[in-house]
Protein backbone atom coordinates (compact mmCIF):
# COMPACT_ATOMS: atom_id res chain seq x y z
CA UNK A 1 0.00 0.00 0.00
CA UNK A 2 1.56 2.82 0.95
CA UNK A 3 -0.37 6.49 1.45
CA UNK A 4 0.75 9.58 -0.15
CA UNK A 5 -0.45 13.19 0.37
CA UNK A 6 0.40 16.57 -1.68
CA UNK A 7 -0.81 19.55 -1.35
CA UNK A 8 0.00 22.98 -3.76
CA UNK A 9 -1.50 26.19 -2.26
CA UNK A 10 -2.99 29.22 -4.77
CA UNK A 11 -3.77 31.44 -2.16
CA UNK A 12 -1.28 32.53 -0.13
CA UNK A 13 -3.20 33.85 2.95
CA UNK A 14 -3.54 29.40 3.52
CA UNK A 15 0.50 29.49 3.83
CA UNK A 16 0.53 29.38 7.62
CA UNK A 17 -1.64 26.55 7.42
CA UNK A 18 0.77 24.42 5.24
CA UNK A 19 2.15 22.38 7.60
CA UNK A 20 -0.97 21.59 9.81
CA UNK A 21 -3.13 20.72 6.35
CA UNK A 22 -0.57 18.48 5.67
CA UNK A 23 -0.10 17.07 8.76
CA UNK A 24 -3.89 15.90 8.57
CA UNK A 25 -3.67 14.77 5.44
CA UNK A 26 -1.36 12.16 6.41
CA UNK A 27 -2.12 10.98 9.42
CA UNK A 28 -5.83 10.28 7.98
CA UNK A 29 -3.66 7.83 5.70
CA UNK A 30 -1.70 5.96 8.42
CA UNK A 31 -3.18 2.67 7.97
CA UNK A 32 -1.94 2.42 4.16
CA UNK A 33 1.71 2.40 5.44
CA UNK A 34 2.53 2.39 9.58
CA UNK A 35 6.43 2.01 8.88
CA UNK A 36 7.90 5.17 8.49
CA UNK A 37 6.64 8.78 6.92
CA UNK A 38 7.87 12.03 5.50
CA UNK A 39 7.27 15.39 4.67
CA UNK A 40 8.60 17.58 2.33
CA UNK A 41 7.73 21.21 2.79
CA UNK A 42 8.59 23.67 0.06
CA UNK A 43 8.81 27.18 2.50
CA UNK A 44 10.87 30.61 2.72
CA UNK A 45 13.77 31.34 0.50
CA UNK A 46 16.87 33.72 1.52
CA UNK A 47 18.50 35.25 -1.26
CA UNK A 48 21.75 33.47 -2.36
CA UNK A 49 21.45 30.55 0.15
CA UNK A 50 20.62 27.17 0.18
CA UNK A 51 18.91 24.60 2.78
CA UNK A 52 20.79 21.47 3.44
CA UNK A 53 18.35 19.52 5.30
CA UNK A 54 20.61 16.46 7.17
CA UNK A 55 19.35 13.48 9.71
CA UNK A 56 21.30 12.04 12.59
CA UNK A 57 20.47 8.85 14.38
CA UNK A 58 23.24 10.15 16.73
CA UNK A 59 22.00 14.20 16.83
CA UNK A 60 23.26 15.46 20.41
CA UNK A 61 26.88 13.84 19.24
CA UNK A 62 27.05 15.30 15.28
CA UNK A 63 24.95 18.53 15.70
CA UNK A 64 26.90 19.12 18.61
CA UNK A 65 28.76 22.42 17.19
CA UNK A 66 28.39 21.19 13.28
CA UNK A 67 27.77 25.09 12.21
CA UNK A 68 31.09 26.59 14.06
CA UNK A 69 32.82 23.41 12.98
CA UNK A 70 31.48 23.76 9.36
CA UNK A 71 31.98 27.23 9.29
CA UNK A 72 35.44 27.35 10.16
CA UNK A 73 36.14 24.59 7.08
CA UNK A 74 34.23 26.34 4.52
CA UNK A 75 35.22 29.84 5.76
CA UNK A 76 31.47 31.52 4.71
CA UNK A 77 28.40 31.80 6.90
CA UNK A 78 26.32 28.52 8.18
CA UNK A 79 23.38 29.06 10.20
CA UNK A 80 22.02 25.90 11.45
CA UNK A 81 18.03 24.81 13.30
CA UNK A 82 18.21 21.73 14.55
CA UNK A 83 14.86 20.00 15.21
CA UNK A 84 15.14 16.63 16.63
CA UNK A 85 17.32 13.61 14.48
CA UNK A 86 17.26 16.73 11.53
CA UNK A 87 18.70 19.65 11.10
CA UNK A 88 18.61 22.57 8.05
CA UNK A 89 21.74 24.25 7.42
CA UNK A 90 21.60 27.47 5.97
CA UNK A 91 24.59 27.88 3.53
CA UNK A 92 25.77 30.02 0.74
CA UNK A 93 24.41 28.23 -2.71
CA UNK A 94 28.15 28.53 -3.94
CA UNK A 95 29.66 26.71 -1.26
CA UNK A 96 27.17 23.79 -0.87
CA UNK A 97 29.13 21.06 -2.87
CA UNK A 98 32.45 21.92 -0.42
CA UNK A 99 30.21 21.62 2.55
CA UNK A 100 28.64 18.13 1.51
CA UNK A 101 32.18 16.57 1.00
CA UNK A 102 33.32 18.23 4.11
CA UNK A 103 30.57 16.79 6.24
CA UNK A 104 31.12 13.01 4.94
CA UNK A 105 34.79 14.12 7.05
CA UNK A 106 33.80 15.62 9.95
CA UNK A 107 30.37 14.16 10.38
CA UNK A 108 30.33 11.02 8.40
CA UNK A 109 27.54 9.51 10.21
CA UNK A 110 24.96 12.59 8.74
CA UNK A 111 22.76 11.90 5.85
CA UNK A 112 21.91 14.41 3.93
CA UNK A 113 17.82 14.76 3.28
CA UNK A 114 17.30 17.37 0.90
CA UNK A 115 19.32 20.23 -0.85
CA UNK A 116 17.18 23.25 -2.16
CA UNK A 117 16.99 26.25 -1.53
CA UNK A 118 13.40 26.70 -0.11
CA UNK A 119 13.12 22.68 0.66
CA UNK A 120 12.86 20.62 3.58
CA UNK A 121 12.71 17.34 4.08
CA UNK A 122 11.51 14.90 7.47
CA UNK A 123 11.27 11.61 7.63
CA UNK A 124 11.77 8.76 10.32
CA UNK A 125 10.61 5.17 11.03
CA UNK A 126 7.30 6.08 13.08
CA UNK A 127 3.45 6.70 12.84
CA UNK A 128 2.82 10.14 10.39
CA UNK A 129 1.78 11.36 14.24
CA UNK A 130 4.70 10.69 16.19
CA UNK A 131 7.18 11.83 12.74
CA UNK A 132 4.68 15.28 12.35
CA UNK A 133 5.20 15.93 16.28
CA UNK A 134 8.97 15.41 16.31
CA UNK A 135 9.40 17.89 13.55
CA UNK A 136 6.62 20.00 14.71
CA UNK A 137 5.68 19.84 11.15
CA UNK A 138 2.06 21.81 12.00
CA UNK A 139 3.74 24.93 12.62
CA UNK A 140 5.61 25.38 9.09
CA UNK A 141 4.17 27.23 6.94
CA UNK A 142 4.92 26.85 3.07
CA UNK A 143 3.74 27.33 -0.47
CA UNK A 144 3.42 24.01 -0.80
CA UNK A 145 4.02 20.18 0.03
CA UNK A 146 4.01 16.41 -0.07
CA UNK A 147 4.06 13.22 2.53
CA UNK A 148 4.25 10.22 2.63
CA UNK A 149 3.58 7.02 4.50
CA UNK A 150 5.06 3.96 4.22
CA UNK A 151 4.30 -0.07 3.93
CA UNK A 152 7.44 -1.17 3.11
CA UNK A 153 7.94 -3.93 0.70
CA UNK A 154 10.59 -3.72 -1.54
CA UNK A 155 13.57 -3.19 1.23
CA UNK A 156 14.19 -2.58 4.80
CA UNK A 157 12.41 -0.23 7.29
CA UNK A 158 14.82 2.60 7.79
CA UNK A 159 15.15 6.40 7.83
CA UNK A 160 16.60 6.23 4.55
CA UNK A 161 13.93 4.33 3.42
CA UNK A 162 11.38 6.87 4.16
CA UNK A 163 10.24 8.97 1.46
CA UNK A 164 10.05 11.67 -0.19
CA UNK A 165 13.25 11.64 -1.90
CA UNK A 166 15.47 14.37 -2.82
CA UNK A 167 15.86 13.96 -6.33
CA UNK A 168 18.00 17.25 -7.65
CA UNK A 169 18.01 20.84 -6.21
CA UNK A 170 14.78 21.36 -4.46
CA UNK A 171 12.96 18.47 -5.97
CA UNK A 172 11.86 15.59 -4.68
CA UNK A 173 9.30 12.33 -4.85
CA UNK A 174 7.10 10.35 -3.10
CA UNK A 175 5.85 6.64 -4.38
CA UNK A 176 2.83 4.43 -3.59
CA UNK A 177 3.63 0.72 -5.46
CA UNK A 178 6.81 -1.16 -6.75
CA UNK A 179 9.67 -0.95 -9.16
CA UNK A 180 10.52 -4.37 -10.86
CA UNK A 181 13.28 -3.77 -12.36
CA UNK A 182 14.90 -1.73 -9.64
CA UNK A 183 18.19 -4.09 -8.94
CA UNK A 184 18.88 -3.87 -12.91
CA UNK A 185 18.42 -0.41 -13.19
CA UNK A 186 20.42 0.67 -10.02
CA UNK A 187 23.63 -1.43 -11.63
CA UNK A 188 22.95 0.34 -14.80
CA UNK A 189 22.87 3.87 -13.14
CA UNK A 190 25.98 2.92 -10.91
CA UNK A 191 27.68 2.30 -13.47
CA UNK A 192 27.12 5.84 -14.95
CA UNK A 193 28.40 6.77 -12.31
CA UNK A 194 24.92 7.78 -10.15
CA UNK A 195 25.18 7.76 -6.80
CA UNK A 196 22.95 5.76 -5.20
CA UNK A 197 22.72 4.43 -1.39
CA UNK A 198 20.63 2.10 -0.41
CA UNK A 199 18.64 -1.04 -2.00
CA UNK A 200 15.43 0.82 -2.36
CA UNK A 201 13.15 0.35 -5.35
CA UNK A 202 12.16 4.15 -4.88
CA UNK A 203 15.15 5.96 -4.61
CA UNK A 204 16.13 4.15 -7.98
CA UNK A 205 13.40 5.84 -9.21
CA UNK A 206 14.21 9.33 -8.03
CA UNK A 207 17.95 8.48 -9.08
CA UNK A 208 16.27 7.76 -12.45
CA UNK A 209 14.74 11.17 -12.39
CA UNK A 210 17.73 12.80 -11.47
CA UNK A 211 19.86 11.66 -14.35
CA UNK A 212 17.59 12.12 -16.53
CA UNK A 213 17.15 16.05 -15.99
CA UNK A 214 21.06 15.77 -15.88
CA UNK A 215 20.99 15.18 -19.24
CA UNK A 216 19.15 17.64 -20.01
CA UNK A 217 15.21 16.58 -19.97
CA UNK A 218 12.64 18.36 -18.21
CA UNK A 219 11.03 16.94 -15.14
CA UNK A 220 7.96 16.43 -17.90
CA UNK A 221 10.25 14.70 -20.25
CA UNK A 222 12.07 12.77 -17.41
CA UNK A 223 8.79 11.92 -16.20
CA UNK A 224 7.25 10.46 -19.54
CA UNK A 225 10.04 8.69 -20.27
CA UNK A 226 10.09 6.59 -16.59
CA UNK A 227 6.80 5.45 -18.09
CA UNK A 228 9.05 3.37 -20.70
CA UNK A 229 11.83 2.78 -18.44
CA UNK A 230 10.12 1.53 -15.08
CA UNK A 231 8.89 -1.49 -14.66
CA UNK A 232 6.53 -2.15 -12.57
CA UNK A 233 3.32 -0.24 -10.19
CA UNK A 234 3.97 3.46 -9.26
CA UNK A 235 1.78 6.27 -8.55
CA UNK A 236 4.55 9.16 -8.51
CA UNK A 237 3.93 13.04 -6.86
CA UNK A 238 7.20 15.13 -7.42
CA UNK A 239 7.19 18.48 -5.79
CA UNK A 240 9.89 21.16 -7.52
CA UNK A 241 10.79 24.30 -6.50
CA UNK A 242 7.54 26.50 -8.05
CA UNK A 243 4.67 23.59 -7.74
CA UNK A 244 4.20 19.87 -7.90
CA UNK A 245 3.44 16.87 -10.58
CA UNK A 246 1.65 13.23 -10.87
CA UNK A 247 2.32 10.25 -12.87
CA UNK A 248 0.64 6.96 -12.63
CA UNK A 249 1.74 4.19 -14.14
CA UNK A 250 -0.19 2.92 -17.29
CA UNK A 251 -1.86 0.11 -15.73
CA UNK A 252 -2.90 2.39 -12.37
CA UNK A 253 -3.79 0.40 -9.72
CA UNK A 254 -2.32 2.54 -7.05
CA UNK A 255 -5.41 4.60 -5.99
CA UNK A 256 -5.00 8.45 -6.60
CA UNK A 257 -7.15 11.40 -6.82
CA UNK A 258 -7.04 15.01 -6.82
CA UNK A 259 -9.23 17.97 -6.08
CA UNK A 260 -9.00 21.25 -6.86
CA UNK A 261 -10.68 24.98 -6.21
CA UNK A 262 -9.20 28.99 -6.25
CA UNK A 263 -7.55 28.05 -2.86
CA UNK A 264 -5.47 24.66 -3.92
CA UNK A 265 -4.75 21.70 -5.79
CA UNK A 266 -4.88 18.68 -3.53
CA UNK A 267 -3.72 15.07 -3.58
CA UNK A 268 -4.37 12.21 -2.05
CA UNK A 269 -4.23 8.24 -2.47
CA UNK A 270 -8.20 8.25 -0.86
CA UNK A 271 -10.72 10.91 -0.30
CA UNK A 272 -10.43 10.67 2.64
CA UNK A 273 -7.29 12.18 3.14
CA UNK A 274 -8.73 15.45 1.71
CA UNK A 275 -12.23 15.47 3.41
CA UNK A 276 -11.43 18.19 5.43
CA UNK A 277 -9.58 20.53 3.30
CA UNK A 278 -11.82 23.81 2.97
CA UNK A 279 -14.30 23.95 0.20
CA UNK A 280 -14.07 20.38 -0.23
CA UNK A 281 -17.42 20.11 -1.01
CA UNK A 282 -17.40 22.49 -3.93
CA UNK A 283 -14.08 21.29 -5.14
CA UNK A 284 -13.68 19.80 -8.89
CA UNK A 285 -12.53 15.99 -7.81
CA UNK A 286 -11.17 13.58 -10.24
CA UNK A 287 -9.19 10.54 -10.69
CA UNK A 288 -6.10 11.04 -12.58
CA UNK A 289 -5.49 9.77 -15.92
CA UNK A 290 -2.48 6.21 -16.50
CA UNK A 291 -0.05 7.71 -18.10
CA UNK A 292 -0.39 11.11 -17.76
CA UNK A 293 1.59 13.77 -16.38
CA UNK A 294 0.22 16.46 -14.71
CA UNK A 295 1.51 19.51 -13.25
CA UNK A 296 0.77 22.94 -11.51
CA UNK A 297 3.16 25.78 -10.89
CA UNK A 298 3.06 28.86 -9.29
CA UNK A 299 5.62 30.43 -11.79
CA UNK A 300 3.49 33.32 -13.63
CA UNK A 301 5.86 32.59 -16.24
CA UNK A 302 7.06 29.04 -16.52
CA UNK A 303 10.28 28.27 -17.24
CA UNK A 304 10.91 26.05 -20.24
CA UNK A 305 11.48 22.96 -17.90
CA UNK A 306 7.80 23.66 -16.34
CA UNK A 307 5.91 24.82 -19.19
CA UNK A 308 7.33 21.07 -21.04
CA UNK A 309 5.88 19.37 -17.66
CA UNK B 1 -36.94 7.96 7.53
CA UNK B 2 -33.69 6.78 9.73
CA UNK B 3 -30.46 9.75 9.79
CA UNK B 4 -27.31 8.32 10.72
CA UNK B 5 -24.34 10.51 11.48
CA UNK B 6 -21.12 8.00 10.45
CA UNK B 7 -18.60 10.88 11.90
CA UNK B 8 -20.14 10.12 15.25
CA UNK B 9 -21.47 6.58 15.09
CA UNK B 10 -19.02 5.19 13.36
CA UNK B 11 -18.69 2.20 10.81
CA UNK B 12 -19.48 -1.28 12.79
CA UNK B 13 -22.40 0.31 14.33
CA UNK B 14 -23.79 1.25 10.91
CA UNK B 15 -23.40 -1.94 9.13
CA UNK B 16 -24.77 -3.92 12.09
CA UNK B 17 -28.14 -1.36 12.35
CA UNK B 18 -28.20 -2.40 8.83
CA UNK B 19 -27.67 -5.88 8.69
CA UNK B 20 -30.28 -6.02 11.42
CA UNK B 21 -33.18 -4.88 9.07
CA UNK B 22 -35.31 -7.71 8.42
CA UNK B 23 -37.70 -7.94 5.05
CA UNK B 24 -40.49 -6.47 7.00
CA UNK B 25 -38.49 -3.80 8.79
CA UNK B 26 -40.65 -0.75 8.81
CA UNK B 27 -37.23 1.30 8.57
CA UNK B 28 -37.32 0.90 4.76
CA UNK B 29 -34.94 4.45 4.43
CA UNK B 30 -31.90 5.21 5.93
CA UNK B 31 -30.39 8.50 5.37
CA UNK B 32 -26.06 8.23 5.90
CA UNK B 33 -24.78 11.78 6.79
CA UNK B 34 -20.67 12.49 6.81
CA UNK B 35 -19.70 9.22 5.20
CA UNK B 36 -16.04 11.72 4.01
CA UNK B 37 -14.65 8.92 2.00
CA UNK B 38 -14.60 6.22 4.76
CA UNK B 39 -14.44 2.29 3.59
CA UNK B 40 -17.06 -0.17 3.27
CA UNK B 41 -20.67 1.97 3.76
CA UNK B 42 -23.36 -0.18 3.50
CA UNK B 43 -21.66 -3.70 2.72
CA UNK B 44 -23.35 -6.94 2.60
CA UNK B 45 -27.10 -5.38 2.76
CA UNK B 46 -29.64 -8.16 2.58
CA UNK B 47 -33.44 -6.49 2.83
CA UNK B 48 -35.38 -4.36 0.77
CA UNK B 49 -34.57 -1.16 2.20
CA UNK B 50 -33.38 2.44 0.64
CA UNK B 51 -30.03 3.90 1.43
CA UNK B 52 -29.12 7.53 0.60
CA UNK B 53 -24.89 8.12 1.05
CA UNK B 54 -24.84 12.01 1.50
CA UNK B 55 -21.27 12.53 0.05
CA UNK B 56 -18.54 10.16 -1.19
CA UNK B 57 -17.30 7.33 0.13
CA UNK B 58 -14.25 4.96 -0.18
CA UNK B 59 -13.78 1.51 -1.35
CA UNK B 60 -15.74 -1.43 -1.25
CA UNK B 61 -19.21 0.73 -0.87
CA UNK B 62 -22.45 -1.42 -1.31
CA UNK B 63 -20.43 -4.34 -1.98
CA UNK B 64 -21.97 -7.51 -1.73
CA UNK B 65 -25.54 -6.03 -1.91
CA UNK B 66 -28.54 -8.12 -1.70
CA UNK B 67 -32.04 -6.22 -2.44
CA UNK B 68 -31.43 -3.25 -1.12
CA UNK B 69 -31.20 0.44 -3.07
CA UNK B 70 -28.05 2.07 -2.47
CA UNK B 71 -27.73 5.86 -3.32
CA UNK B 72 -24.31 8.15 -3.05
CA UNK B 73 -24.63 11.63 -3.73
CA UNK B 74 -21.29 11.63 -4.18
CA UNK B 75 -17.85 9.85 -5.69
CA UNK B 76 -17.07 6.13 -4.59
CA UNK B 77 -14.10 4.80 -4.60
CA UNK B 78 -12.50 1.61 -5.67
CA UNK B 79 -14.54 -1.63 -5.85
CA UNK B 80 -17.84 -0.04 -5.50
CA UNK B 81 -20.76 -2.76 -5.63
CA UNK B 82 -18.45 -5.48 -6.17
CA UNK B 83 -20.08 -8.80 -6.11
CA UNK B 84 -23.64 -7.26 -5.84
CA UNK B 85 -26.05 -10.04 -5.81
CA UNK B 86 -29.32 -7.89 -6.27
CA UNK B 87 -30.70 -4.61 -5.41
CA UNK B 88 -29.99 -0.99 -7.16
CA UNK B 89 -26.31 0.88 -6.34
CA UNK B 90 -26.87 4.59 -8.15
CA UNK B 91 -23.63 6.84 -7.77
CA UNK B 92 -23.99 10.33 -8.58
CA UNK B 93 -20.63 10.91 -9.24
CA UNK B 94 -17.83 9.04 -10.43
CA UNK B 95 -16.12 5.82 -9.62
CA UNK B 96 -12.62 4.22 -8.86
CA UNK B 97 -11.62 1.39 -10.04
CA UNK B 98 -13.75 -2.27 -10.37
CA UNK B 99 -16.77 -1.18 -10.13
CA UNK B 100 -19.37 -3.71 -9.91
CA UNK B 101 -16.35 -6.07 -10.33
CA UNK B 102 -18.09 -9.63 -10.24
CA UNK B 103 -21.36 -8.91 -9.36
CA UNK B 104 -23.84 -11.62 -10.09
CA UNK B 105 -27.29 -9.63 -10.24
CA UNK B 106 -28.90 -6.08 -9.61
CA UNK B 107 -28.23 -2.95 -11.41
CA UNK B 108 -25.12 -0.41 -10.91
CA UNK B 109 -25.52 2.99 -12.36
CA UNK B 110 -22.95 5.04 -12.48
CA UNK B 111 -23.92 9.35 -13.39
CA UNK B 112 -20.56 10.42 -13.80
CA UNK B 113 -17.53 8.54 -15.01
CA UNK B 114 -15.92 4.95 -13.98
CA UNK B 115 -12.29 4.45 -14.28
CA UNK B 116 -10.55 1.57 -14.55
CA UNK B 117 -11.32 -1.79 -14.75
CA UNK B 118 -15.05 -1.42 -14.52
CA UNK B 119 -16.88 -4.78 -14.76
CA UNK B 120 -14.33 -6.88 -14.33
CA UNK B 121 -15.20 -10.49 -13.85
CA UNK B 122 -18.96 -9.32 -14.16
CA UNK B 123 -21.14 -12.79 -13.92
CA UNK B 124 -24.87 -11.51 -14.58
CA UNK B 125 -24.86 -7.37 -13.06
CA UNK B 126 -25.87 -4.59 -15.29
CA UNK B 127 -23.73 -1.65 -15.06
CA UNK B 128 -24.80 1.76 -17.02
CA UNK B 129 -22.07 4.22 -16.90
CA UNK B 130 -23.40 7.36 -18.32
CA UNK B 131 -20.06 9.13 -19.01
CA UNK B 132 -16.49 6.84 -19.52
CA UNK B 133 -14.91 3.95 -18.46
CA UNK B 134 -11.19 3.41 -17.92
CA UNK B 135 -8.98 0.50 -19.87
CA UNK B 136 -9.32 -3.23 -19.21
CA UNK B 137 -13.16 -2.91 -18.32
CA UNK B 138 -14.76 -6.16 -18.77
CA UNK B 139 -12.21 -8.12 -18.62
CA UNK B 140 -13.31 -11.49 -18.50
CA UNK B 141 -16.95 -10.50 -18.24
CA UNK B 142 -19.04 -13.85 -17.66
CA UNK B 143 -22.73 -12.32 -18.20
CA UNK B 144 -24.91 -9.26 -17.69
CA UNK B 145 -24.60 -5.88 -19.44
CA UNK B 146 -22.55 -2.69 -19.87
CA UNK B 147 -23.52 0.17 -21.29
CA UNK B 148 -21.56 2.97 -21.59
CA UNK B 149 -23.09 6.21 -22.64
CA UNK B 150 -19.12 8.03 -23.49
CA UNK B 151 -16.15 6.03 -24.03
CA UNK B 152 -14.20 3.35 -23.40
CA UNK B 153 -10.67 2.65 -22.85
CA UNK B 154 -8.21 0.31 -23.53
CA UNK B 155 -8.73 -3.51 -24.28
CA UNK B 156 -12.39 -3.46 -23.45
CA UNK B 157 -13.73 -7.02 -23.04
CA UNK B 158 -10.26 -8.59 -22.95
CA UNK B 159 -11.13 -12.33 -23.10
CA UNK B 160 -14.92 -12.14 -22.19
CA UNK B 161 -17.31 -14.60 -22.45
CA UNK B 162 -21.01 -13.86 -23.28
CA UNK B 163 -21.68 -10.42 -21.16
CA UNK B 164 -23.05 -7.53 -23.65
CA UNK B 165 -21.41 -4.57 -23.81
CA UNK B 166 -22.71 -1.09 -25.73
CA UNK B 167 -20.88 1.52 -26.24
CA UNK B 168 -22.52 4.56 -27.66
CA UNK B 169 -18.56 6.62 -27.96
CA UNK B 170 -15.64 5.91 -28.71
CA UNK B 171 -13.64 2.15 -28.15
CA UNK B 172 -9.85 3.23 -27.18
CA UNK B 173 -9.27 -0.62 -28.16
CA UNK B 174 -10.57 -3.87 -28.06
CA UNK B 175 -9.34 -6.91 -25.43
CA UNK B 176 -8.86 -9.79 -27.14
CA UNK B 177 -11.56 -11.77 -28.42
CA UNK B 178 -13.69 -9.05 -28.42
CA UNK B 179 -15.33 -7.74 -31.38
CA UNK B 180 -18.28 -5.76 -32.97
CA UNK B 181 -21.46 -7.40 -33.47
CA UNK B 182 -24.48 -6.63 -35.10
CA UNK B 183 -27.02 -4.62 -33.17
CA UNK B 184 -30.35 -6.68 -33.77
CA UNK B 185 -33.80 -5.82 -32.57
CA UNK B 186 -33.72 -7.57 -29.80
CA UNK B 187 -30.28 -5.97 -28.60
CA UNK B 188 -31.89 -2.43 -29.33
CA UNK B 189 -34.90 -3.71 -26.75
CA UNK B 190 -33.06 -5.01 -23.96
CA UNK B 191 -30.95 -1.77 -24.43
CA UNK B 192 -33.74 0.42 -24.31
CA UNK B 193 -34.87 -0.86 -21.07
CA UNK B 194 -31.10 -0.93 -19.43
CA UNK B 195 -31.20 3.12 -20.54
CA UNK B 196 -34.79 3.24 -18.72
CA UNK B 197 -33.72 2.01 -15.84
CA UNK B 198 -30.33 3.52 -15.72
CA UNK B 199 -32.22 6.83 -15.89
CA UNK B 200 -30.25 7.93 -18.80
CA UNK B 201 -32.05 9.55 -22.38
CA UNK B 202 -29.28 7.84 -24.46
CA UNK B 203 -31.09 6.86 -27.97
CA UNK B 204 -30.20 2.81 -28.12
CA UNK B 205 -29.50 3.61 -31.34
CA UNK B 206 -26.72 5.25 -31.04
CA UNK B 207 -24.75 2.48 -29.38
CA UNK B 208 -22.70 -0.29 -30.84
CA UNK B 209 -22.51 -3.92 -29.59
CA UNK B 210 -19.59 -5.77 -28.23
CA UNK B 211 -19.05 -9.34 -27.26
CA UNK B 212 -16.89 -12.33 -27.56
CA UNK B 213 -15.33 -13.71 -30.61
CA UNK B 214 -15.85 -17.44 -28.95
CA UNK B 215 -11.78 -18.23 -30.24
CA UNK B 216 -10.22 -17.91 -27.29
CA UNK B 217 -8.39 -21.70 -25.79
CA UNK B 218 -11.21 -21.82 -23.17
CA UNK B 219 -13.78 -22.17 -26.20
CA UNK B 220 -12.35 -25.07 -27.46
CA UNK B 221 -14.13 -28.28 -26.80
CA UNK B 222 -10.91 -30.26 -27.37
CA UNK B 223 -9.13 -28.06 -24.23
CA UNK B 224 -11.98 -29.28 -21.66
CA UNK B 225 -11.07 -31.81 -19.76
Amino acid sequence: MCGIVGLFLKDTSLEPQLGDMLTDMLITMTDRGPDSAGIAIYGSETNGNAKLTVQSGAPERDFDKLDDDLRKRIKGKVLMGVKDTHAVLSIKADQVAAAREILTEIRPDVRVMSHGSTLEIYKEVGLPKEVAERFDIRHMSGTHGIGHTRMATESAVTTMGAHPFNTGVDQCLVHNGSLSNHNSLRRKLRRLGVHIETENDTEVGAAYLTWKMQKGSTLGEALTSSLDDLDGFFTFVVGTKDGFGVVRDPIACKPAVMAETDQYVAFGSEYRALVNLPGIDQARVWEPEPATVYFWSHNAAPTAQEKAA
Amino acid sequence: MQTFDLEAEGLRALNSTLHAQAANTNQTHWEIVNPKGSHAIAVGLDAPIEVDIKGSTGYYCAGMNKQAKVHVHGSVGPGTAENMMSGMVIVEGDASQYAGATGHGGTLVIKGNASSRCGISMKGIDIIVHGNIGHMSAFMAQSGNLVVCGDAGEALGDSLYEARLFVRGSVKSLGADCIEKEMRPEHIAILEELLKRGECDAKASEFKRYGSARELYTFKIDNAY
